[in-house]
C-alpha cells in the first residue's frame, strides 16, 4: 500500500456529518485515488477545518484557532506522509502531535482515515470519553499521550532511535508548536537528534506566531527559528504551511543523514476570517452566529 | 548496591535484547563494563534528564527495556513530568535508577541529597518503586521486576560492601521481608539505611529490647498485609529512612497504622530539617539527622516508653 492510498482506500468516512457535507457529494475512494496529492491534501484539510469547527461548537470548547492553524499540516501528513498499514503495526511511522492541544484536528484526521467512527468522534470533550482535548495513548492510532509542552520531541527521538537500534526504516514525525521551543527540555532532544543524526525524524514547527498570552515575538522571540535550529545540525526548512504542494515536498524531503525540521510558516485560526490571528480563539468557543458564518467561510474556500 | 545493580543488569543484557542503558553523563566507574559490552545499547545522553526519560519512553514505545541512569535526585526530580507523563501515565517499561539516597553524597551537599525521590513516586500510582538494602537485594530486585509491563524506579545505594545479616538477598516484589522478629518494638527500614537500622538492632538487643526488624524494599505496591502483621504484635515501631519523615517510609507506615486502627505508637526516624548550611561526610550527616544506629536505638526506646504511657 502506497502512502496515499491509505486515505483514499478509506473514503471520507466523514462523509455522513449532517451539518458539513452532503453525504450525496463527498468523494468516493475512487474519487480519492484521480486527485493529485496535492488535491487530496487540500480536500483532507477542508474536512479536518469543518470538523473542528463542527466539533468545538457541539461540545462548547476552546482550542479552535491552533485546530485550524495545523489543519494543513495534519492532513498532509495523514493523506500523504505517514504509513500506517494497520494501528497495531510495529512498523508503521510514528507520530507524536507535541502540541496535543491541537488533537481535534487529529481525531478528525482519524475520522477521515476511518479510525474512528462518527459515534466516537462525537464523543470529543465529552464524559468519559476517550476523545479529550489532549490525545491518550489508549485512543488506538495515538502513539504517544501528549498536552505539556517540550515533551513530545524526546519521545520522537527515542522512537526514531528504536527504530534505527531495529534496523527498520519507519519513520517519525513530530508537530510542534514555536511557543512550545521556549521550553529548555526540548532543546536537550534537538541537541541529542543532531549529535545522534537522527535522519528518520522529521519535526514540524507549527509557526503561527501566537502563544497563549500574546504573539511569540513579544513574549519570548526566537525568530529566525530556522537558523537556530540548522546552527544545532538539523537539516531546516521552511515552508508555507498551508501550502499543500511546499508541505508535501518538505515533508517527503530530507538527507536522510541528519534529523528534518520543516518550519512551517502558519496563520492561527487560518480559513475563518474572524479568527486569524486573534488570541481569543485559542480559548473561546464559538456563538451560534460564529459557528454559521465560520462553516460558510471554509465550505465555499478553494 | 549499584555495582552489583549493573553487573546484573549486564548478565540480563546477554539474554535480552531489548535492554538499553542510559546515562545522564554519570556512572564513572559503574557503567563502563555495561558500555564496553553493548557499545550499540549505551549511551550516554549528555547532562539532560528530561530528555533521557523522553528518549527512554519512545524507546520502551518500540518495544525496548530502556534503564535511565543517575544520581537519585537528578533521576527523579529534574525529570519528574516526564515520568508521570511518559511511562506513567503510558504505562511503559521504563526503568529509572537513582543512586544514593539520603546523605550518601555526604560532602556533596544539599543538591545531591535524595530526600523526597521515594515520597514523590510513591504517590504516583502506576510505578513500582523500589529500594534494596545491599547489593544482594539489589541483584534480587533488579531480577524478580525484570518483565514487569509498566515503570519501575530503583533507588540504588553507593555502598557495595555492606551486607544486612539475615537478609540473605531475599526480595519478593510487594513484600516486606522480616530478618528479626521482637515482641517490644518493630525497626522498619527502608534502602541503604537498613544497615544503621539492623546495627541499632543489635544496639537494643544487647539492652535487654527484643526488637524485631523488618525491610520494606517495596514501597509501590506497599506491603500493607505484611506491615499489618508485624504492627500488630508490637507496642510501638520505628522507620528508618535516608529520606525526609514525609512522604516516604514513615508515612506509609502512618496511613497503615491509621487506616487499620493499629495500636502502636510510631517514631519515624529521617531527616525532619532542611540540610543546608552544613556539610560533611555521610556518616556526620547521619549523625546530625538521628539516623546513625545509636540515634535509631534510642528512637526505638523513646517509642516503647511512650507506648506504655499513651498521654505522652
Amino acid at each position: 500500500m502506497s502512502r496515499s492510498e491509505g486515505w483514499a482506500a478509506s473514503g471520507l468516512a466523514m462523509s455522513g456529518s449532517a451539518t458539513t457535507t452532503d453525504p450525496a457529494s463527498a468523494p468516493g475512494a475512487e474519487h480519492l485515488r484521480q486527485l493529485s496529492p496535492e488535491a487530496q491534501v487540500r480536500l483532507m484539510a477542508k474536512q479536518i477545518r469543518l470538523s473542528i469547527l463542527e466539533q468545538s461548537a457541539r461540545a462548547g470548547v476552546g482550542h479552535i484557532g491552533s485546530g485550524l492553524s495545523v489543519a494543513d499540516i495534519v492532513a498532509a501528513l495523514y493523506a500523504r506522509v505517514l504509513r500506517v498499514d494497520g494501528l497495531a503495526d510495529p512498523e508503521r511511522d510514528r507520530f507524536v502531535l507535541s502540541k496535543g492541544h491541537a488533537a481535534l484536528a487529529l481525531y478528525a484526521a482519524f475520522a477521515l482515515r476511518g479510525w474512528i467512527g462518527r459515534e466516537q468522534l462525537d464523543t470529543y470533550c465529552g464524559d468519559d470519553s476517550l476523545l479529550g482535548v489532549h490525545p491518550e495513548r489508549d485512543l488506538p492510532g495515538v502513539d504517544f499521550s501528549t498536552g505539556s509542552l517540550g515533551h513530545g520531541l524526546a519521545m520522537a527521538a527515542g522512537a526514531a532511535l528504536a527504530a534505527r537500534l531495529q534496523g527498520s526504516h519507519r519513520r517519525v514525525y513530530v508537530l510542534l508548536s514555536d511557543a512550545e521551543c521556549n521550553e529548555g527540555s526540548l532543546w536537550e532532544s534537538v541537541m541529542f537528534a543532531a549529535h545522534h543524526r537522527l535522519g528518520n525524524l522529521t519535526a514540524v514547527i507549527d509557526l503561527n506566531g501566537q502563544q497563549a498570552l500574546g504573539k511569540t515575538e513579544a513574549v519570548l522571540d526566537l525568530a529566525p527559528m530556522a537558523a537556530r535550529w540548522s546552527e544545532f545540525g538539523w537539516d531546516a526548512v521552511e515552508a508555507n504551511g498551508h501550502d499543500p504542494f511546499e508541505l508535501l515536498s518538505a515533508l517527503q524531503g530530507g538527507t536522510g543523514t541528519r534529523p528534518r525540521v520543516v518550519v512551517a510558516r502558519t496563520t492561527f485560526g487560518k480559513g475563518v476570517s474572524y479568527m486569524e490571528g486573534q488570541l481569543r480563539w485559542h480559548y473561546w468557543p464559538m456563538s451560534p452566529e460564529q459557528y454559521s458564518q465560520a462553516l460558510e467561510e471554509v465550505t465555499e474556500a478553494p | 548496591m549499584r555495582g552489583a545493580f549493573v553487573r546484573t543488569l549486564s548478565e540480563l543484557a546477554r539474554a535480552d535484547h531489548r535492554v538499553v542503558l542510559l546515562t545522564g553523563d554519570l556512572g564513572f566507574t559503574v557503567v563502563e563494563p555495561f558500555a564496553d559490552e553493548f557499545p550499540d545499547r549505551f549511551f550516554n545522553v549528555g547532562v539532560a534528564e528530561q530528555n533521557m526519560v523522553g528518549l527512554a519512553t519512545g524507546l520502551a514505545e518500540a518495544g525496548f527495556l530502556p534503564f535511565c541512569y543517575s544520581i537519585a535526585t537528578f533521576a527523579v526530580l529534574r525529570p519528574y513530568e516526564f515520568i508521570r507523563n511518559g511511562p506513567i501515565a503510558q504505562q511503559l517499561p521504563v526503568r529509572i535508577v537513582g543512586v544514593g539516597g539520603g546523605f550518601e553524597y555526604g560532602s556533596a551537599g544539599f543538591t545531591h541529597y535524595g530526600l523526597e525521590d521515594l515520597g514523590v513516586l510513591r504517590m504516583q500510582p502506576g510505578i513500582t518503586v523500589v529500594a534494596p538494602a545491599d547489593a544482594g537485594q539489589a541483584a534480587a530486585a533488579l531480577r524478580a521486576t525484570f518483565d514487569l509491563p509498566g515503570p519501575v524506579y530503583f533507588r540504588i545505594g553507593k555502598d557495595e560492601k555492606s551486607v544486612v545479616a539475615g537478609l540473605e538477598a531475599r526480595f519478593r516484589l510487594g513484600r516486606a521481608e522480616l530478618v528479626r522478629s521482637g515482641r517490644d518494638v518493630a525497626v522498619i527500614s527502608v534502602g541503604a539505611a537498613t544497615v544503621e537500622a539492623a546495627a541499632a538492632v543489635s544496639e537494643l538487643e544487647s539492652a535487654g529490647v527484643d526488637a524485631a526488624l523488618s525491610v520494606v524494599s517495596t514501597l509501590n505496591p506497599a506491603p500493607v498485609e505484611d506491615l499489618l502483621d508485624l504492627l500488630e504484635e508490637v507496642p510501638a515501631a520505628v522507620t528508618v529512612e535516608g529520606h525526609y519523615v514525609t512522604g516516604g517510609l514513615g508515612s506509609l507506615v502512618a496511613e497503615v497504622i491509621a487506616e487499620h486502627r493499629v495500636d502502636c505508637r510510631l517514631v519515624r526516624c529521617g531527616v525532619r530539617q532542611l540540610p543546608h548550611g552544613t556539610t560533611g561526610s555521610t556518616a556526620f550527616m547521619q549523625e546530625r539527622h538521628g539516623l546513625t544506629a545509636g540515634a535509631i536505638a534510642s528512637a526505638a526506646q523513646e517509642a516503647t516508653r511512650k507506648a506504655l504511657s499513651p498521654s505522652t
